[in-house]
């Protein structure tokens, strides 16, 4: 079976260890794994992948089984593990299977963080490369450009990249629906935490215009400020620099309350009502917690974020369970033109097409020449008959010849082509 | 004649059941279908005003059923104009529903085409009637504006995010849609306040005679003034401002319909 000679062997964050995989190690251009897997014996058509939690080998090969072994003992050559190991910390599909887990790593349904969209332009980069390379033939070819187009219908029909799932990503989130673009913005980071550079970096990659820091140790302050190009300040500051800032991120250690109610509502007429979005991500909480009862206040404390991103999680895995109904359709799909794939399906194919067509024309024909004799209609339809017989002919030896150096898939693709066989809305 | 404003009142209706369609799906294809059919419906309810003009061979603005619906057309036209320079996410799903309501109350009154009352044969009919109900037509959605922007705030306020919050846009886009509809909505109330003001003293001979019509677009012109006003010295934005956008588009209906059927007074006719 043509299907059974899809093969795909990987290693990813759910099956190794970054101990592992970063043993694997392959950086830089994929030209030089695609020659080495091109020499493997019996492997037609290959196409390399590889990302920080992921390195897989898709690869058609005429003798699966030992191609497999070829192809692990390269992916782990540098590792210094036995294939029995290797075995153990990998995976490998075929057949059907292979193009389910294709389609899962295209959609993002098999990343560490589901949903995430890098994925699918790493993927396209690496046919891209395989391409150039000429390491991709009929099927890889079909499989990974359907694999595109299904990443596709499941992020435009479900919403599985729909919201945050990180802690920071939520906050930033939240500040693009209060503050539209940050561009023009300012945040002021109290306390120079872990978390608050993590929020501090997303809020800066959303192109926040300004980062303050104000610190109880202003060296440290100095440090971080520096980091995002921000001016650095100390804490007596605060009521001072809350006057102007838009975003304020609080991770202080400080067992009290730092920021009260009554010190920011006559803050808030001196802003004139800008809005004001407080991220308190310290614990025990730095901002007290009727800060929210201001108008134009928004005061998001861990948990509040925490609950964000809870929701989003749980929406995410529902509509997760949607796109594997969408790629388990697609499947099919695949599955039914590898089937047609080979000689007798494709011969059959075109005989049906060409005996539907004169079916068709005969009765119509017939149809008309009412006043014809029995014997005369046979002739019409025995003629019918002769020009289709007569067309089909070469055809079918061009196909039925296989030279030893003939690629029956590029014959079998081209005829199909041909004769129009799969008329389905090609996209490339 | 009686045809057309009902084939432009069932686009309007069924545009709003597209948008409602869209705003629950938020499938882009669907939005074009409801903003296509808004427009053919805006497109038709021109072609009515014109044909309505030549059969009444005056300015079809006298009645309450002209009235209502050529304030249904303006909000219509200053959406879609909106579309073409300044976009705002699932506006339509707010305005087409006013729109539509705004349509059924002109489908119900009377739609009879009277003789232009004396007092009302000058010039200054079409500029003033039109620049005054135009201004209801921003004033509108402004109203509009503010709704969405409770409604967004109100979500991330309680931090329980429900429908409206994937779907509105942020609140400062919603603020600046605030603004920007007031503004212009201010100005065209202004400029309908004035020409008003001439043409009373051409035709009863002073500016100001404090009819309750005249005495109420005052009042809903100073309560627009003090929001303009109020946002560039101490900050009536956000919240507040979606309030009195809110507010302000109560003082306007009630100077439209209130004023008429409660206090009576020269612009009475109207109606």
């Amino acid at each position: 079976m043509l299907a059974e000679s899809i093969v795909i062997i990987g290693v990813n964050h759910k099956t190794a260890p970054v101990a592992v995989r970063e043993k694997l190690a392959f950086s830089g251009d994929c030209a030089g794994p695609l020659v080495t897997l091109m020499n493997i014996e019996g492997c037609r058509e290959c196409c390399f992948l590889s990302t920080c939690n992921r390195v897989e080998v898709i690869f058609v090969a005429s003798d699966p089984a030992a191609a497999a072994v070829a192809v692990r003992g390269f992916l782990f050559a540098k590792s210094g593990l036995g294939d029995a190991e290797a075995q153990q910390f990998s995976y490998l599909y075929q057949g059907k299977d292979a193009v389910t887990h294709l389609y899962k790593v295209a959609a993002s349904l098999d990343s560490m963080v589901v949903g995430e969209p890098q994925i699918l332009g790493q993927l396209k980069q690496a046919y891209r490369e395989a391409v150039e390379q000429k390491t991709t033939g009929v099927i890889l070819n079909r499989l990974l450009h359907k694999s595109f187009s299904v990443a596709k219908r499941v992020r435009t029909e479900t919403n599985i990249g729909g919201s945050a799932v990180s802690i920071s990503y939520a906050a930033v989130e939240l500040a693009k629906k209060i503050f539209g673009s940050l561009r023009d913005k300012s945040v002021l980071l109290v306390g120079a935490g872990e978390m608050a550079e993590l929020a501090a970096e997303h809020l800066v990659r959303q192109g926040i215009g300004r980062v303050i820091v104000a610190n109880r140790t202003l060296e440290r302050a100095v440090k971080l400020a520096q980091r995002f190009n921000g001016t650095a300040v100390g804490l007596a500051e605060l009521t001072t620099q809350l006057a102007e800032v838009d975003i304020l991120v609080s991770s202080t250690g400080a067992t009290d309350l730092i920021l009260r109610k009554d010190e920011v509502k006559p803050l808030m007429r001196q802003r004139k009502n800008k809005p004001l979005f407080l991220i308190d991500i310290a614990v025990p909480r730095d901002l007290d917690p009727e800060l929210n009862d201001l108008d134009n206040v928004y005061l998001y404390d861990i948990d509040d974020l925490k609950n964000v991103v809870d929701v989003n999680k749980a929406e995410r895995e529902k509509e997760a369970l949607r796109a594997e109904g969408i790629v388990a359709e697609e499947v099919v799909k695949f599955g039914q033109w590898l089937e047609g794939m080979e000689l007798a399906p494709t011969i059959t194919a075109i005989r049906q097409k060409a005996n539907t067509i004169r079916e068709a024309e005969v009765a119509k024909t017939l149809s008309v020449l009412k006043s014809l004799s029995e014997n005369e209609r046979r002739s019409v339809e025995m003629l019918a008959n002769a020009i289709v017989n007569k067309l089909l002919h070469e055809p079918m030896v061009f196909l039925k010849n296989s030279t030893p150096h003939d690629n029956p898939q590029i014959k079998l693709a081209f005829v199909r082509q041909l004769f129009g066989l799969d008329n389905e809305s090609s996209e490339q | 004649m009686t045809l057309l404003f009902q084939l432009t009142l069932y686009l309007y209706l069924l545009a709003t059941a597209v948008y409602v369609a869209h705003f629950l799906s938020q499938q882009k294809k669907v939005r074009a279908v409801a903003r296509a059919i808004l427009l053919v419906g805006g497109v038709l309810h021109t072609v009515y005003f014109v044909v309505r003009y030549v059969a009444a061979g005056h300015t079809p603005l006298t009645s309450n059923h002209e009235a209502v619906s050529f304030f249904a057309w303006s909000m219509t036209w200053a959406f879609l104009s909106f579309w073409w320079r300044y976009r705002v996410k699932n506006f339509g799903v707010f305005v087409s529903p006013l729109i539509s309501l705004l349509m059924l109350i002109a489908a119900f009154s009377s739609q009879e085409i009277r003789p232009l009352a004396p007092a009302l044969k000058s010039n200054w009919l079409p500029v003033h009637a039109s620049l005054a109900i135009m201004a209801n037509g921003f004033m509108a959605l402004a109203f509009c504006g503010g709704v969405m922007y409770l409604l967004q705030e109100r979500e991330i306020k309680k931090k329980k995010f429900g429908i409206f919050y994937s779907r509105l846009p942020s609140l400062e886009a919603l603020d600046t849609l605030n603004q920007h509809c007031l503004t212009l909505g201010f100005l065209f109330l202004t400029l309908g306040i004035v020409t008003g003001s001439v043409w009373a003293k051409q035709a009863w001979g002073a500016y100001w005679q404090w009819d309750p019509k005249e005495t109420w677009s005052l009042i809903t012109w100073l309560i627009y003034a003090a929001i303009l006003h109020q946002r560039l010295t101490v900050g009536w934005r956000r919240r507040r401002a979606a309030i009195m956008a809110i507010v302000g588009f109560g003082s306007v209906l009630f100077t439209l319909w209130g004023v008429t059927y409660l206090l009576g007074g020269v612009h009475s006719y109207v109606g």
